[in-house]
């Protein structure tokens, strides 16, 4: 096997775990690749260094992915993503001062999303009556996840994410500071920063996406269509490289080798333990100290999880025509599946390896979700930019 | 040359941001403002209102532009990066230089190339300053070093400056290291013996 290089970019993020582990951890050098990973600071900067082959994969949000496939927003460069780096993930937290009026006015327990969710409803309504400015929501990009969950878990409850709220875009390193000063009421983003922002004692985690949406797609390794079908054998290797790495970082036994690899400044650079406390989905949710758990707070190639689920493609296209941001079209609908790559998946590591089937999406809100039939998952809502229904 | 559009260059680096802002006015644009702070970005950006912006890609605030593509309340001009389909060579360049150019309320990418070509260039210029700056200052460093290095072994082995240095030199040709690097080795190895 000859030894090939690769430049793969990366986000410091938790959910970065497998590239990082699979590289660090000698995964992808038994497979015969030298790895050279680069830290980047933008979501747009890794799209642009995938498209024009600076990168040659890349740690790549799923709707960016999709995005660039579909050609909205930028340059249509198709991608594919043969291996999901983690499921869940994302929380939503707040400032103390929301949390607390949330609490007050939220009709039952705030842990469930349709309460706090028509809880942000009233509180909303108030501040508009006495005419006070609209909360702000920070998320990471327009075509996120998190802008996606934030929207489809508050437009849940009675807010029109365009109307009654603002939501801007923040790079994550810049959350925290950004809820310390005002500038924003909450914001949805991935590990570490909700806990980053609770362990200053200036933010609560008011919910775990994982409540919102049971099973979430979240990052993907992407690749360069076209590459991809050029170098079929580097794929596969890569793949199996982060499936091995998958497993090692699913192994409890090795948690703490994982999150001192994760720790390292020029990976994510925050200490082992707030990882720690990400990889077993036991998170500080009040600055007072409380926890919740979730074991599938992050799910990094556990249950399936490794393997590209089309389905959930769909269901994030469908959160693009929901909001605007694309025009819905069977064909879009299928190129947007077809992102998702499960068939490079199962030959990288072969047919024997058993396939967990997908769990579904299970959303806390509106009927299961068909990626067969989008118009009705569009017409299942009140709120959204399309005249569905 | 168009010297009516009003240009914002997002930059942490001022040096930089000065050297493409001089660039910039050289070529006769007159409206032309710096932002080193990205708090609350797009609001500055708003009350500047530009028609177009540049911005660094070590910056992470460059996502915070991209929300400007979206039509929604927030958003009060249009925005659009200067790429197209058939411009790959366009990005490739601004990618390498490190810089990205947004053009705002859909004004004709033509009218703005000469804006993006300078800024490329300037860009490009200013990596070349810096490594000659450290290439300078790496040579200043093992200067240094080697000298140290010198002083022990003259003393250590009552050698002559010349034949100090011929000993270095020579150990780096036999190992195919640099000079500077045996000589760190020298220091280290005084430190440990002291």
């Amino acid at each position: 096997m000859s030894i090939a290089r690769l430049r793969i970019g990366f986000i410091p993020l938790c959910d970065a775990t497998a590239l990082i582990v699979a590289v660090d951890k000698g995964f992808t050098a038994a497979e015969g690749i030298d790895v050279d990973l680069v830290r980047e600071v933008s979501w747009s900067n890794m799209r642009d260094k995938l498209n024009i082959g600076l990168f040659d994969a890349a740690h790549l949000i799923a709707p960016v992915a999709i995005a660039s496939s579909l050609g909205l927003g930028h340059v249509k460069v198709p991608i594919v993503a043969p291996f999901a780096l983690g499921v869940n993930g994302n929380a939503i937290t707040m400032s103390p001062a929301l949390y607390a009026s949330i609490a007050a006015v939220a009709g039952g327990q705030i842990g469930d999303p349709m309460i706090s969710a028509k809880a942000l409803a009233k509180v909303v309504a108030t501040r508009k009556q006495r005419g006070q400015e609209p909360l702000t929501f920070g998320m990471t990009f327009p075509f996120s996840t998190h802008n996606y969950h934030l929207r489809f878990w508050m437009a849940a409850g009675g807010v029109d994410p365009d109307e009654d709220v603002r939501l801007v875009v923040l790079p994550p390193p810049y959350m925290v500071e950004s809820l310390a000063n005002g500038h924003v009421d909450a914001f949805c983003v991935g590990a570490p920063w909700n806990s980053v922002a609770v362990d200053l004692g200036i933010g609560f985690i008011l919910h775990f996406v994982s409540e919102i949406l049971p099973r979430a797609a979240e990052k993907v390794l992407a690749f360069r269509s076209r590459w991809a079908r050029e170098n079929p054998d580097m794929v596969a290797r890569l793949v199996r490289a982060h499936a091995h790495a998958a497993d090692f970082v699913e192994d409890v036994a090795n948690r703490d080798e994982v999150a001192a690899i994760l720790a390292a400044p020029n990976r994510i650079g925050v200490t082992p333990e707030v990882i720690r406390r990400t990889l077993d989905g036991r998170l500080k949710i009040a600055p007072d100290g409380a926890t919740r758990t979730d074991p599938n707070y992050l799910m990094v190639g556990r249950d399936g999880a490794g393997r590209p689920d089309p389905a959930q493609a769909a269901w994030l296209y469908a959160q693009m025509v929901r909001w605007g941001q694309a025009p819905f079209s069977d064909d879009m609908c299928r190129a947007a599946m077809a992102v998702f790559r499960p068939d490079l998946y199962d030959d990288a590591v072969g047919a024997t390896a058993s396939i967990v089937p997908n769990g579904p999406i299970g959303a806390f809100a509106g009927p299961a979700f068909d990626p067969g039939d989008i118009a009705g998952h569009l017409r299942a809502w009140r709120i959204g930019r399309v005249p569905f229904g | 040359m168009d010297s009516s559009f009003k240009i914002v260059i997002v930059d942490k680096n001022p040096i930089r941001a000065a050297i493409l802002e001089d660039g910039l006015r050289e070529a006769g644009h007159v409206q032309v403002v710096r932002i080193d702070e990205t708090s609350h970005l797009l609001a500055r950006i708003y009350t500047i209102d530009p028609d177009v912006i540049l911005i660094d890609l070590e910056n992470p605030s460059r996502d915070v532009l991209e929300q400007m593509f979206q039509v929604s309340r927030a958003v009060k001009r249009p925005v659009a990066m200067f790429v197209d389909q058939s411009d790959r060579a366009s990005i490739e360049a601004a990618v390498d230089a490190g810089v990205s150019a947004y053009i705002v309320g859909g004004l004709r990418k033509d009218r703005v190339q000469n804006i993006l070509d300078l800024c490329i260039s300037r860009f490009n210029a200013f990596s070349r300053l810096e490594s000659e700056l450290e290439k300078t200052r790496s040579a200043l460093e093992e200067r240094k070093v080697i000298d140290r290095a010198k002083g022990i072994l003259m003393k250590a082995k009552s050698l002559s400056e010349e034949a100090a240095y011929g000993l270095l030199r020579k150990t780096a040709m036999n190992e195919n290291k640099k000079i500077a690097e045996v000589a760190q080795s020298v220091i280290t190895a005084a430190e440990l013996f002291k």
